[in-house]
């Protein structure tokens, strides 16, 4: 937890929560999928950095590694910092497939990561407010409090605000 | 028991395993180019995330990478890396009459898949005799991004409850080093229990 304007990076497969005013970065998703939980109101927001669909089981050391229990993990830690159920929203970005012309199924995960992550947050009713996902480029997102938005930007420079 | 309880003797033997994989990929890639082309020492080690993508200059950085996908008795995630700079003077290199800077077409992306399947391609036949192994590669997937977005797949299939994976990681320079290509192998977590059991028994019996 960070007071006052800051900015958190955030790892591959890990998760920060953060009391805004600030931002929250996570850089270079290619079939992985970041998903930003916020409250508004609240002045709240958690990150986290999903790698795969699902976790091999309930109890893990690295809930931010899979969709489920990412989700799990967000809202838990941000009912923890005041934030409210009712008023919480969702944005997410990433679930690229990076490497095109071969039929693997090892390719095909960042389909499947962002069908976790959608099935996930439809299941507890959390609304989502924007998505950037699919294709075939990297992202890198951030997302800022007070303002709620999500940017994505790819390697190319292109940039989109959620 | 944690299959990456690793001693310093089982990452010995694994930076051997990648000496020995990656030495025929210089081979081979100088055989392609011509010229002398130089190895530095192999680092095998058990890696946080993170610093797999600091190997090749963080996570945003712009690279080339050439994916392919190891399986048999051992499986695992290979990826030839390359700077967009080292990757435009190989195919300056290899494609005759190129106007240098030109945008990437498809031969340019086929002309990199092939390197890509030729190095690894050494390499792999190199550490399946070494420890008889049967182990077939895919054909190779070429992409250009950031570096983190495209070696993913990689950390994906590598680890366990931990965050962290084993690298095998050696970079090959051919040319004082106009051209530089990083060699990463990331051998599947399920795989390494049978990689290190192998690795020992050859350490034991000398």
């Amino acid at each position: 937890m960070v007071e006052d304007r800051a900015e958190i990076r955030v790892g591959i497969a890990e998760g920060a929560i953060m009391r805004g005013p600030g931002r929250l970065v996570t850089a270079g998703l290619g079939s992985c999928v970041g998903v930003v939980i916020y409250d508004a109101e609240a002045r709240l927001a958690g990150l986290a950095h999903v790698m795969l669909p699902g976790s091999p089981s309930p109890v893990t050391n690295v809930p931010q590694k899979y969709a489920d229990t990412a989700i799990d993990w967000l809202v838990r830690e941000m009912m923890r910092a005041g934030a409210s159920r009712l008023r919480l929203r969702a944005k997410y970005a990433g679930g690229a497939q990076m490497f095109q012309g071969v039929k693997m199924e090892a390719l095909r995960i960042g389909e499947r990561n962002v069908q976790a992550v959608q099935k996930e947050l439809a299941d507890r009713g959390i609304l989502v407010e924007g998505t950037d996902v699919g294709g075939h480029q990297g992202r890198t997102v951030w997302f800022e409090m007070p303002s709620c938005l999500l940017t994505v930007r790819t390697a190319r420079g292109d940039m989109r605000m959620l | 028991m944690n299959p990456y309880d690793l001693s310093a003797a089982d990452l010995d033997a694994l930076r051997e395993f990648g000496n020995i994989g990656a030495g025929h990929a210089a081979t081979a890639f100088s055989t392609l180019l011509g010229g002398v082309v130089r190895m530095s020492v192999t680092d095998a080690r058990l890696c946080p995330f993170g610093e797999v993508v600091e190997v090749v200059g963080g996570s945003d950085t712009l690279v080339i990478a050439v994916y392919i996908r190891i399986e048999g008795e051992i499986e695992g995630n290979m990826f030839v890396v390359l700077s967009p700079e080292s990757a435009e003077r190989l195919l300056n290199q290899l494609i005759p009459g190129r106007t240098p800077g030109d945008p990437y077409g498809e031969m340019e992306y086929s002309a990199l898949g092939e390197v890509g399947n030729i190095l690894s391609g050494a390499y792999v036949a190199a550490i399946s005799d070494l420890c008889g192994f049967r182990m077939t590669q895919s054909i190779p997937a070429v992409a250009m991004d950031m570096a983190s977005a495209l070696l993913d797949i990689g950390l994906m299939y590598g680890s366990g409850e931990d965050n962290q994976v084993l690298l095998i990681s050696t970079r090959l320079t051919h040319g004082g080093r106009e051209i530089q290509a990083y060699f990463f192998l990331l051998p599947d977590f399920h795989s390494s229990s049978e990689l290190f059991d192998n690795l020992r028994g050859k350490m034991s019996s000398g």
